[in-house]
């Protein structure tokens, strides 16, 4: 599973939790160390990501699934460095981002993490290119270069002969797969996808989850938060989650 | 993310919203031109007064009578007493008394008017000498000014302002006669224009021997009575000497003591522009700040739009949170986007305002003088006002939480 993962010198202190044993000679690309997330309302109190434990290394796809309400979407916004934990560590590629300001978390977003949307979230007025493109703006990538990358990444999801469409010419899973496109440009550690396919019919949720297959298969490490059993059954490992714990943890059978 | 990078983004997002932006800027750019135009009106104004005080002469002295008061102790304004007389002008006029003074013409003037068999037109009739036209820094472009021997013989001829002639005569004016309260006058010359700006007054009026209009015309309080005396210093440098002469041999003549003060004043050219001038400063004080309050609703119009637009954006402030820009770059977008709509407001507002000033100045014949410095700093003003507003919209941009923006619908 763990094929395109890079031995590095060094095992981290936390590389013994038995999440993952085969990972033990690496760095994971997500490691939680007994991370919670508390929210505070007034005198309500709500444990929405509670003592999580969990370690995903590189090239590995992982479905996060559970009822709405058990705490999956802040567990993405904290794998995605969106949101701060408040108690334990989390390291994204071997890095804490905890003790990060908003700058630092900006650009760990920017570099570290690809994010894929449910709403799509492209912006309308921008044609494909241009949406694509929008992470090196912020990354300080010259034009140029950030055309020729934008277009690859398009080429690479399919979408060659659409660059220069606006986001309402093009159909729902075009869209999904142009935000793929802008999650892949910057080479990203983390394609971290909220419910993908949320808003697409089955031939385009068929689609966008065969070029997840593809990326997986080009090593890739992919994140997938669904509720759907569909979608998490195409994925190699399927974390439950419930009432912000993870109370399943296991491989999938036959994946595709 | 480099600034260029920011203009073109903040441009695209002005332009997404062409309707709402433009409107932005209308606020704006009414305030800019309100504000061009009131400032160019007050010194314009200024201007037109100026000039004409400038071309009452050069090293100009004018000397009125004092108030009058009336039998139940009412004071008259100034210049209602007939106080001044022929006799006084030629005291000043004595280089023994005065040395500083080189030229004293008396005037007394009346509006009447001027009949021919084939018009007649209402002007300013004034009697005078002819060290007049010394004294008003004016030349002749036909004809002779009024002459010694026109005063001794009361003689019954007139010198016409240009635009007397013009309206009077069809063609040449010298030779015609003109009758004024059923006298024959004849026509001697005709003054060049005086070619202020504005100044129509000083190319309309009609000069008459002073002892002709004293006894035919004006002859009201005493024959010999003057309604101003206009004074030449001999030099810039004279001017107080010549005051302080003035002053001094008046009070002698009219044996005025400390308690009663003296029943004359005297104006320089200089207290009278300044006098002008504060006026008109005062005008254009309220003016500009009555534009400057329609520039803050611009202003406040500018932060409620970007307000709204914060609002209206905040999913794709989040997304561009999510992808990686960081707070200080959200809040330079908004300023950047905020500071246009006041760069282009100003620049049209300026633009608007230049056209109108030059469109009223043709039509109103009242000129605005609109300033490179003041249309300048209406421009920078323009883009302060934008980015003052843009401050709070873009702060609250900035702290907006990715997830808070890209969660709302």
């Amino acid at each position: 599973m763990s094929l395109w993962s890079t031995p590095r010198p060094g095992t981290p202190a936390w590389a013994d939790e038995p999440a993952v044993p085969a990972a033990v000679a690496t760095v994971p690309v997500i490691s939680l160390d007994r991370v919670g997330k508390v929210y505070r309302s007034g005198p309500v109190e709500v444990r929405a990501v509670d003592d999580v434990t969990l370690a995903i290394d590189e090239g590995e796809y992982v479905a996060i699934t559970g009822p709405s309400g058990s705490g999956k979407s802040t567990l993405m916004h904290v794998l995605g460095c969106l949101d701060v934990a408040t108690s334990g560590v989390y390291r994204l590629a071997g890095q804490d981002v905890g003790e990060m300001s908003e700058e630092d978390l900006a650009a760990v977003r920017n570099q570290r993490v690809g994010f894929v949307f449910q709403q799509f979230n492209l912006l309308p007025s921008l044609p494909a290119w241009r949406n694509v493109e929008l992470p090196l703006v912020y990354a300080g990538v010259g034009r140029s270069e950030r055309r020729q990358r934008a277009i690859m990444a398009l080429e690479r999801v399919g979408l060659g002969a659409r660059v220069d469409h606006r986001p309402g010419e093009l159909s729902g899973g075009q869209q999904q797969r142009v935000a793929v496109a802008r999650a892949l440009v910057t080479d990203p550690s983390l394609l971290l996808a909220d419910e993908p396919t949320g808003n697409l019919d089955s031939a385009a949720t068929d689609d966008v989850l065969h070029l997840f297959d593809e990326l997986h298969a080009a090593g890739r490490t992919i994140v997938v938060i669904t509720h759907e059993p569909d979608v998490a059954a195409r994925s190699g490992r399927v974390v439950r989650v419930r009432d912000g714990r993870i109370v399943a943890d296991s491989a999938v059978e036959a994946a595709s | 993310m480099t600034w260029a990078e920011t203009l073109r983004t903040g441009l695209e997002a002005l332009r997404t919203h062409r309707l709402r932006s433009g409107l932005t800027v209308l606020g704006i750019l009414i305030g800019i031109t309100a504000v061009i135009l009131t400032v160019g009106l007050g010194q314009g104004a200024q201007q037109t007064i100026s000039s004409r005080i400038n071309a009452l002469g050069t090293n100009l002295l004018v000397v009125t009578p004092g108030s009058s008061t009336g039998a139940g102790g009412v004071r008259g304004g100034t210049g209602s007493a007939s106080t001044l007389t022929t006799a006084d002008a030629d005291t000043l006029a004595s280089p023994a008394v005065a040395p500083d003074i080189a030229a004293v013409a008396p005037t007394v003037g009346r509006s009447l008017t001027l009949t021919t068999p084939d018009a007649n037109w209402t002007t300013t009739v004034t009697g005078t000498t002819p060290q007049w036209l010394a004294v008003r820094a004016r030349t002749m472009s036909e004809g002779r000014f009024l002459d010694p021997d026109d005063l001794s013989q009361r003689a019954a001829v007139t010198v016409l302002g240009p635009t007397t002639a013009a309206e009077l005569f069809r063609g040449d004016a010298v030779g015609r006669t003109v009758i004024l309260n059923g006298v024959q006058l004849t026509v001697v010359g005709v003054l060049a224009s005086s070619g202020s700006t504005g100044g129509t007054t000083q190319d309309d009026l009609a000069l008459v021997p002073l002892p002709t209009a004293q006894q035919r015309f004006i002859g009201s309080s005493g024959r010999t009575s003057v309604q101003a005396i206009y004074l030449q210093a001999k030099s810039q440098e004279a001017l107080s000497a010549a005051y302080q002469e003035a002053q001094a041999a008046l009070l002698v003549d009219h044996r005025a003591t400390s308690d009663s003060g003296p029943d004359f004043s005297i104006a320089t050219q200089e207290s009278l522009l300044s006098t002008a001038t504060s006026v008109t400063q005062t005008l254009t004080v309220l003016l500009a700040g009555i534009a400057a309050i329609s520039l803050l609703v611009g202003g406040i119009g500018v932060m409620n739009i970007m307000l709204v637009s914060v609002t209206e954006r905040i999913r794709e402030i989040g997304l561009r949170k999510a992808l990686g820009a960081p707070p200080r770059i959200i809040r330079r977008q908004f300023m950047v986007e905020a500071s246009m709509l006041g760069l282009v407001g100003g620049l049209a507002g300026a633009a608007l305002g230049l056209g109108l000033a030059a469109l009223l100045t043709q039509t109103l014949g009242q000129p605005i003088v609109a300033s490179p410095v003041a249309t300048l700093g209406a421009i920078v003003i323009a883009v302060l006002v934008g980015i003052v507003s843009g401050v709070y919209p873009a702060t609250r941009a900035a702290r907006l939480a990715p997830i808070d923006a890209l969660r709302s619908e």
